[in-house]
């Protein structure tokens, strides 16, 4: 496998990972919106599936893409992929 | 006191200006007690800010295509996220969204996680991809990846749809305030609106824009924090709202439950005025079903993604690595405000509703609330009205009508702030409302003069005259804008979201596809994306005429039937016609790595 064919399965594969935590924070919790809002996990006193909606997942959001920025430059860097001086 | 380049400066000269607008905060609260009238600091408000654009806007001319296009290249990642925060959030994010969680409770909630997860889409499947590729516009990256002025065309019509749709809502909300605040005829102000959204972009393009825009930004953020963080305090709710209303939101929930959710006769709310609602829901329960409040999240995030307003921010940074990073910075921006909303629509529903509040005025009697200062007015302003149904006197929660915008207009002054934090307020709505439309206009007539008359029509035209069409174009447009915004056709939430579903019918999967699929070709795209868009209107149709629609999918959610139809018809015609060729293969290669020259600069 070339270099290029290994930087981009792992690039694929971090973007899976990313997906997959987008789409339970995004879609998949709010599959169980009454049950969640009935739990006894409170955080600042908000009813659980309301601090989702206002707070919580939005702040996992803006955590997740600075990770996955993150990750992707070390995959990049690994293979000698990330920009230098003058390239553009 | 500023030597050297302007882009090495940016901090110094943003940290003076938000000094000096806060400055200007401070001296107006000052004129205010020595009796300067409420209409005179409004004008005061609009006019300033709206000044200091149009001079932003005057100092970053340009005649270069580059600077014109893509400000450059050079815009670095937290100026450009603060930039497309507010390219981002509208006049509906700024003056509607409270107002929808207000009524709607959690069903519209669903906007806010729509509207924040949609970043996530862009950073991992796109902005950093269509950067490497190097384009001026949106339709570029379609028409370089597949090839043929067809689809280039095509994704200029999806473009254009979608952000036109968008823009007349911008232009709406621009005269709205603008008529307010001004105290003019909304068919001027709309027009009085459009003067300011050109000043900003005409003479810069994209560059003007992009500084315009982080100064809007910095007007936006501080007119929606400071009131909500006031109040708060104001109310005795805590000093940091975000953490600390739990008790105000079970108290609501309490107050309806004595309340109760009476339901009005239809014949007593005919005699309502258009466009205002009661408060009908419960405020935090789960009050929509799992399918309405993810197909909505769905449609605005995949909508995000399309929009070429947003994506076109992204190739002005100087990187592939900047890009990725400054969508980070653009989601935390955004979040700054997002967050507050609901925060806001709490307080502003708690001092309304709970009659041990001063400010409280259900179970107050109907003359004693029509006495109120601030309820004539905003009933004046036809965006407050309340009446005896049950001749009991006494005014009921049934009872008491409001439109959304009046929420993020109106509290500050029920809450019994001083007339100064109203005034910013409407310049902030103002500044979110411009800076949106300024993005999107000049999405559209980049792309009208880059990728119709440069790239099919004239390739031969020389730099002068490509950004003379370009301006005459964005003339055009905004006056064709600006004139259908004067009709009224649709409130500005619904237009916005329906913006949203148009984008992703027609152009999410040509976008993602073009990075994530080789064999994608362009007979595929082009079906992919003028299937996709005719399927999505007709059944916007369908639904707006009375059809019953299936599936659950409303006339807010269409971008589902269009963007399924999109990738079925995408996948099946590139499978059946023959794969891209050697070169389009290479090419899609070089964009999944980010060193090197960009794939245009190689050709």
């Amino acid at each position: 496998m070339s270099k290029q064919e290994q930087h981009w399965e792992k690039t694929r594969n971090l973007l899976f990972i990313t997906l997959a935590i987008w789409f339970v924070f995004s879609i998949g919790i709010f599959l169980f919106g009454a049950e969640m809002q009935e739990s006894s996990i409170r955080p600042f006193g908000y009813p659980l599936t309301y601090w989702f909606t206002c707070q919580g997942s939005l702040a996992i959001f803006v955590i997740l893409i600075f990770w996955f920025a993150g990750r992707q430059e070390k995959i990049d860097d690994e293979f000698g992929f990330s920009e230098r001086e003058g390239d553009q | 006191m500023i030597k050297g380049k302007f882009i090495d400066n940016l901090p110094k000269v943003y940290g003076i200006y938000t000094g000096g607008f806060l400055v200007f905060i401070i001296l107006m609260a000052i004129a205010e007690q020595a009796g300067m009238s409420a209409k005179l600091i409004g004008i005061c408000f609009v006019a300033f800010t709206v000044l200091i654009y149009a001079l932003i806007g005057w100092l970053s001319r340009t005649l270069q295509v580059d600077a014109y296009y893509v400000a450059g290249r050079q815009v670095p990642t937290v100026f450009n996220g603060m930039a497309t925060a507010a390219d981002w959030m509208s006049g509906a994010s700024f003056v509607a969204m409270a107002g929808g969680i207000y009524f709607k409770g959690y069903g519209y909630m669903a906007l806010l996680v729509g509207w924040t997860g949609g970043y996530v889409l862009v950073a991992s499947l796109l902005a950093p991809y269509l950067r490497k590729f190097g384009c001026y516009t949106v339709p570029d990256f379609i028409g370089t990846r597949y090839g043929g002025n067809l689809a280039r065309f095509s994704a200029v019509i999806v473009l254009t749809v979608a952000s036109f749709t968008y823009v007349t809502a911008q232009i709406n909300a621009t005269g709205t305030i603008a008529s307010v605040a001004l105290d003019i005829p909304f068919g001027i102000a709309v027009y009085v609106g459009l003067a300011s959204i050109l000043m900003c972009s005409m003479l810069g393009g994209m560059r003007a824009v992009t500084w315009t825009q982080v100064a809007q930004y910095i007007v936006l953020i501080i007119a929606y924090l400071l009131p909500v963080f006031w109040i708060s305090s104001k109310l005795g709710a805590g000093f940091f709202p975000h953490f600390m209303l739990a008790d105000e939101v079970a108290r609501i929930a309490e107050l309806e439950g004595q309340f109760g959710f009476v339901k009005n006769s239809a014949a007593d709310l005919a005699t309502v005025p258009k466009g205002l609602a009661g408060i009908t829901k419960a405020h935090s329960s789960v009050n929509a079903t799992p399918w309405a409040f993810i197909s909505l999240a769905v449609c605005m995030m995949a909508g995000t993604a399309s929009l070429p307003h947003v994506m076109m921010r992204y190739f002005t940074t100087p990187s592939v690595r900047t890009a990725r990073r400054s969508v980070g910075w653009s989601l935390f921006f955004i979040f700054l405000l997002y967050s507050s909303a609901p925060m806001l629509a709490t307080l502003s529903k708690l001092s309304l509703i709970d009659p041990t509040l001063p400010t409280g005025i259900i179970g107050k009697t109907i003359a004693e609330v029509q006495s109120i200062d601030w309820y004539q007015n905003w009933n004046q302003a036809n965006l407050m009205f309340i009446s005896d149904f049950n001749g009991n006197g006494t005014l009921e929660l049934n009872e008491f009508f409001m439109g959304g915008k009046a929420v993020v207009l109106a509290t500050p002054e029920i809450a019994g702030l001083p007339y100064v934090i109203s005034g910013l307020v409407a310049a902030g709505g103002m500044a979110a409302a411009m800076s949106t439309a300024d993005g999107l206009v000049l999405a559209i007539s980049n792309a009208l003069s880059h990728d119709i008359y440069y790239k099919i029509i004239n390739p031969k035209a020389e730099t002068a005259k490509r950004l003379i069409v370009a301006r005459v174009l964005l003339v055009l447009i905004g006056f064709a804008g600006a004139t259908i915004a004067a009709l009224e056709i649709q409130g500005i939430l619904g237009s916005v979201i329906w913006a949203f579903d148009f984008a992703m019918s027609g152009l999410f999967f040509p976008l993602v596809l073009g990075v994530w699929w080789k064999r994608a070709n362009a007979p595929g795209a082009v079906a992919g994306m003028l299937l996709g868009l005719i399927s999505g209107t007709a059944y916007l149709i369908w639904v707006r005429s009375g059809g019953s629609g299936f599936l659950g999918i409303t006339q807010l959610t269409f971008g589902i039937v269009g963007s399924a139809v999109s990738l079925v018809s995408m996948v099946v015609v590139s499978l059946i016609t023959a794969a891209p060729d050697a070169a389009t293969q290479k090419m899609v290669d070089d964009v999944r790595i980010p060193s090197g020259k960009t794939v245009l600069a190689q050709k």
